[in-house]
């Protein structure tokens, strides 16, 4: 062995780089690799020196400067005197607040809209056509201008609340007040004695998890079925609800009331982040369903006929034989939706959501003229969500995988 | 291994091309037009009429350094940009100067690396409501939703005016002024708040103006005027001088009626020396002798500038105020042309 290596090497010439197809496409890629490093090296080194010449050299100090601004909706505690890092953090916790329930929205209605466009009732195939053709062919930022318009323009304002005969009212109850500022609803209060009402829901959650082991161990030995579905509701709701009754109701609710200029107390939920959520759960439960299409159709229609001659009805057909193999089509395309809905929350600054365009990319980057830090800094913060969403999914794809034995 | 080549790490070849560093003023030449940053349309300050001709106070800025760097007060290219696009237009280099209500701070001069060539405009940040709220003051404002313009000296001001009188808000960010026009309109915020000359301005094209009002106080001061980047002092003299060459012709009586008749000769040394009648100011930043009798001749003098685009018998009815002449007991104030 030792001795055939040295002969090759010994016969080894230079020309043969080019002329042996053993190393030509080796060489190639040593070239290209050194063109693409020089490239890089050029347009790195080319921004540094305009950066220097115009007397702006990279620095990231600015984020521990006192930003100056207000944020309407925040996460973590933040005033004006925070630092444009806080800010930061601020807009990132937005955009990751719009981006999770926008996934999980857009997932729900997706899949719902998917199977529902395969129904044998013509009119509501129609109309899933008709609801994943519009929605999907017009721009998200278009549905986003749209949705906060609406918002905006048919929602009273917080004044007509006001007055002996108002012209607008609160809804349910007097606990609801849609305003085109947003949505006020009922705040929880947690007082003493919360904690416990915590513990028992969560040891009901726990009850919910071996019964439900419990029946399909039944099921499996006995055969019988029984209504996991409502047992379960009535665990995940009556243990928990008793207690706050026992315990006098420690958790309250805090009522949204007009006072001044606005509505206080509750939680507002502000017309730019339910647009901003609103417009990303339409446009994108579009693309999902047809993922979802996608996905029932290229199961083969044996598995439905021969679960059928089995004798499941259709909804046990599918949600025991279909999805669970459809999922395998449709996870990948849904990592790329979820990818892309994250990434259209960065159109907010439309609606004047901020987001961490808003803030880090929008007026961080005015008031300090960091341009290409903040850029570069949100550029990679998207990468980073975007790298932990499609990594996740993977992992999940995994495990729903054709496993081979 | 043996057989395989080891390559290290290249270093990065210096072949970076140095910024393009002619003057601006000879790529303007080159050009044939100046790249002029505007507003998105601001009605008397910058916007563009029924048929599309940029008109305003601003812009006429823009045409007056066109007519005394190109000769042709109209060789501008309007670029319109918003409150957070704006700095970083000039500082690429898309557009040769902003004249874009642009308040000037010590950070933007400093840090931002630009120079503010004068001021055009000296005005302060205000605050207007609808008369329905039954507020007359700015103090009475806790609690209230506040439309702001992202990414201006407006939202800092905001946030420590609140602040400093122990008041909570609701910031509202907004893009542009049309944005806010229709979310203040619909009463999605109570306060709309920047410049008392912009809020003017916009109360100018509102249906029924009567039923909105301007709050008494004024929260900061905001002098506006255009800027150019830092480094080229040879382009920010010509901004700088045809903004002051406008100002000294209202002062000495300069008008577009009468400026051919003065560019015969007077017995003013001074008009003489703007008009090019006498020395050569022009020939020392590289322009010719009549280039601020041509900045002039394009929209008339400041003072005429300023009664056509928001003086009193506008729409938007501004008084001259803290604008007036130093000899009217304002703060409009040209070094002398020597």
């Amino acid at each position: 062995m030792a001795m055939a290596d040295q002969e090759a090497k010994q016969s080894f010439r230079l020309s043969m780089l080019i002329y042996d197809s053993r190393y030509r496409a080796m060489t190639i890629q040593v070239v290209a690799l050194i063109l693409f490093i020089i490239g890089a090296g050029w347009l790195v080194n080319n921004a540094a020196q305009n950066l220097a010449a115009l007397g702006k050299p990279l620095s990231f100090g600015f984020l521990s400067q006192p930003a100056g601004y207000d944020i309407n909706q925040r996460l973590i505690e933040y005033t004006s005197q925070s630092t444009h890092g806080r800010a930061a953090i601020v807009g990132l916790l937005n955009t990751l607040l719009v981006a999770t329930v926008g996934c999980i929205l857009a997932t729900i209605l997706g899949v719902t809209i998917g199977v529902l466009r395969l129904s044998k009732n013509w009119l509501v195939a129609r109309l899933m056509t008709v609801y994943i053709e519009t929605f999907r062919n017009v721009p998200v930022l278009l549905w986003i201008v749209f949705t906060m318009a609406i918002f905006i323009e048919v929602f009273p304002a917080p004044r007509e609340f006001k007055g002996a005969d108002p012209s607008a009212t609160m809804k349910l109850w007097d606990s609801v007040a849609l305003t085109n500022r947003g949505v006020f609803i009922p705040k929880p209060v947690f007082e003493s004695g919360s904690g416990i009402v915590g513990i028992v829901f969560l040891l009901s959650l726990v009850g919910i998890w071996f019964f439900r082991r419990w029946a399909r161990a039944k099921q499996e030995a006995t055969g019988v079925i029984l209504p996991t579905f409502w047992i379960s509701l009535g665990i995940f709701f009556i243990p928990a609800i008793a207690t706050q009754i026992i315990l006098g109701n420690p958790i309250s609710l805090e009522y949204p009331v007009l006072k001044g200029f606005n509505f206080k107390g509750g939680l507002h939920l502000r017309n730019s982040f339910l647009s901003l959520t609103a417009a990303l759960v339409i446009y994108t439960s579009a693309f999902i369903a047809e993922a979802v299409r996608s996905g029932i159709m290229a199961i083969s229609k044996g598995q439905t006929e021969a679960a059928a001659a089995l004798g499941l009805r259709y909804n046990r057909i599918m949600s025991l034989v279909i999805l669970p193999q459809a999922m395998r089509v449709i996870i990948p395309p849904l990592i790329s939706q979820y990818l892309n809905l994250t990434k259209n929350s960065s159109l907010a600054i439309a609606v004047g959501y901020m987001d961490i365009t808003g803030t880090l990319m929008g007026i961080t980057l005015n008031q300090t003229g960091r341009e290409m830090e903040t850029v570069l800094l949100t550029m990679l913060i998207y990468l980073t969500i975007s790298l932990i969403i499609s990594t996740a999914m993977n992992v999940y794809n995994n495990s729903i995988a054709l496993k081979e034995r | 291994m043996k057989n395989t080549v080891l390559f290290g790490t290249v270093a990065a070849a210096s072949l970076a091309a140095g910024l393009a560093s002619a003057g601006t003023l000879d790529d303007v030449k080159a050009k044939g037009e100046l790249a002029c940053g505007v507003s998105t349309g601001l009605v008397g300050f910058a916007a563009p009429d029924a048929n599309g001709n940029w008109e305003g106070f601003d812009v006429s800025v823009c045409r007056a350094v066109a007519a005394a760097v190109l000769g042709d007060a109209n060789a501008v290219k309007f670029v319109p940009t918003t409150g957070k696009t704006r700095f970083t237009a000039l500082a690429s280099g898309e557009v040769d100067m902003l004249a874009r209500n642009t308040t000037w701070t010590f950070s933007r001069d400093v840090d931002l690396k630009f120079t503010f060539v004068g001021v055009n405009y000296y005005d302060g940040q205000g605050f207007m409501v609808p008369k329905e709220l039954g507020v007359s003051s700015a103090k009475e404002l806790d609690g209230a939703t506040v439309c702001i313009q992202t990414g201006t000296t407006t939202e800092l001001n905001l946030a420590d005016f609140f602040r400093s009188n122990g008041m909570s808000y609701e910031p509202v960010p907004i893009e542009t002024n049309a944005e806010a026009q229709q979310q203040f309109l619909s009463g999605a915020c109570d306060v709309f708040t920047t410049d008392a000359s912009g809020l003017a301005a916009t109360r100018a094209t509102f249906e029924n103006a009567d039923d909105y009002v301007l709050l008494p106080e004024i929260i900061s001061k905001e002098p506006l005027g255009p800027l150019v980047r830092q480094g080229d002092e040879q382009w920010g003299d010509i901004v700088r001088w045809t903004l002051n060459a406008l100002i000294s012709a209202e002062e000495l009586g300069i008008t577009s009626a009468n400026i051919e008749e003065m560019s015969a000769g007077t017995n003013n040394p001074e008009i003489n020396r703007i008009l090019g009648t006498e020395g050569d100011l022009g020939g020392m930043f590289g322009l010719d002798k009549e280039w601020a009798k041509r900045a002039i001749a394009a929209n008339g003098n400041y003072g005429e500038i300023f009664e056509k685009n928001i003086g009193e018998n506008t729409a938007i009815g501004l008084a001259r105020g803290l604008n007036a002449q130093w000899k009217q007991g304002g703060l409009i104030y040209s070094p002398p042309f020597r």
